[in-house]
């Protein structure tokens, strides 16, 4: 890692092999305890220098507009890019064994000791929290939606109500609300607040 | 948790269903997930799919990983491996197609409506998993408080979620909650 960390930037890195995409996302997981995204900068951009800042930055726009787990995609769309599909699988695999393993472990774990009173007693505190970072995380993504003018905010609290409050079926839903949404969308860009 | 065929397909179909339903992420169909494994299959209890939420987002790796947790609690090790590969399968064999293809059509009018469309419905279902878990979490004062502070220091600092997780888990051991 040390000496194509030195590479000056001038030079292109050459195109990862297999093996080093795969290993490339093992040790991104690792190291990454929340921050697996952050991981992944660093090591294409900065270390690596398998992509430029711009290149990530639209694939990672891609994913997060993607269905399915947005990380997960990231490491497929990464992979494919280096080495086509077969580097796709290389760098999804190596990105997905280690989180795999230590959910089994902790699915192992909970299904032995889940009812014991002070496992109990850790979950029922860790569970408002982690609600409450899910709350945060929605903050987050709405705030730069309501200081426009669009429908956006209006489509964003009718997903909220349909799912969260009256639990209706998400394939249902959504199939009524994307093709109107995308429909206002087209109508009505979204525009600043002057 | 004998692992029988039938279940089997049944994880296996429901969760890729679910995955090219997650506009925006995994959190996005974690109210799905609830509704498939709790109120309409009845997999598990509200609490025990509250604590695997709780256990997904303290524990390294990304949040999808609770899907993990809900197969090896159906169907052991075989339905950990069945929910965990079709919820990272199919997207990722679709973002690899579109990986290549979307850029090409950066500047279409089409484009930039279905992006400016699909948004704010991801925001929606990452609202409406709020909606649901608090709800799953919270039945009384001192848990609600919890959910309020955690959300508000989430906000407005930069501190690591992994502390309030711990301090929420601290909270719990000491029977504050």
């Amino acid at each position: 890692m040390s000496e194509t960390a030195t590479v000056p930037p001038s030079i292109a890195a050459p195109i990862p092999s297999h093996a080093e995409l795969f290993l490339a996302f093992f040790r991104i997981t690792l190291s990454g305890f929340g921050g697996t995204l952050a991981w992944t900068r660093i090591m294409f951009v900065e270390r690596k220098r398998w992509m430029t800042a711009e290149e990530f930055n639209e694939a990672y726009t891609l994913c997060q507009f993607l269905p399915g787990p947005n990380i997960v995609n990231l490491t497929s769309v990464f992979g494919s890019r280096m080495r086509g599909a077969t580097g796709a699988i290389a760098a999804w695999t190596g990105f997905l064994i280690v989180p795999f393993c230590v959910m089994l472990a902790g699915g192992i774990l909970y299904e032995r000791y889940g009812d014991v009173e002070t496992v109990r007693r850790i979950l029922s505190g860790v569970a408002p929290a982690a609600a409450g970072l899910l709350i945060a995380t929605v903050v987050k993504m709405a705030k730069p939606m309501f200081s426009s003018f669009g429908p956006g905010p209006v489509v964003l609290l009718a997903t909220a109500f349909a799912i969260g409050l009256m639990r209706w079926s998400l394939l249902l839903v959504l199939l009524v609300l994307v093709p109107l949404s995308i429909a206002l969308a087209w109508w009505m860009p979204p525009r600043s607040q002057p | 948790m004998k692992a029988d065929g039938d279940i089997l397909i049944t994880l296996a179909v429901q969760f890729a269903i679910m995955a090219l339903l997650a506009l925006g992420g995994a959190n996005a169909v974690v109210p799905e997930m609830h509704r498939q494994a709790v109120e309409l299959r009845g997999w598990m209890t509200d609490r025990q799919f509250t604590d695997m939420f709780a256990m997904s987002q303290a524990a390294p790796g990304p949040n999808v990983m609770l899907v993990t947790l809900i197969g090896y609690h159906v169907a052991g090790f075989a339905g950990a491996l069945v929910t965990t590969l079709a919820m990272c399968g199919p997207t990722a064999v679709l973002a690899h197609f579109l990986g290549k293809t979307w850029d090409r059509f950066r500047d279409r009018p089409w484009r930039i409506a279905v992006q400016a469309g699909v948004v704010p419905i991801s925001v929606g279902l990452v609202g409406a998993s709020a909606i649901v878990l608090t709800g799953a979490a919270v039945h009384s004062l001192a848990a609600a408080a919890i959910t309020v502070a955690t959300a508000v220091v989430a906000i407005w600092s930069r501190w690591n979620p992994l502390w309030l997780i711990a301090i929420g888990g601290l909270a719990g051991l000491t029977g504050v909650v």
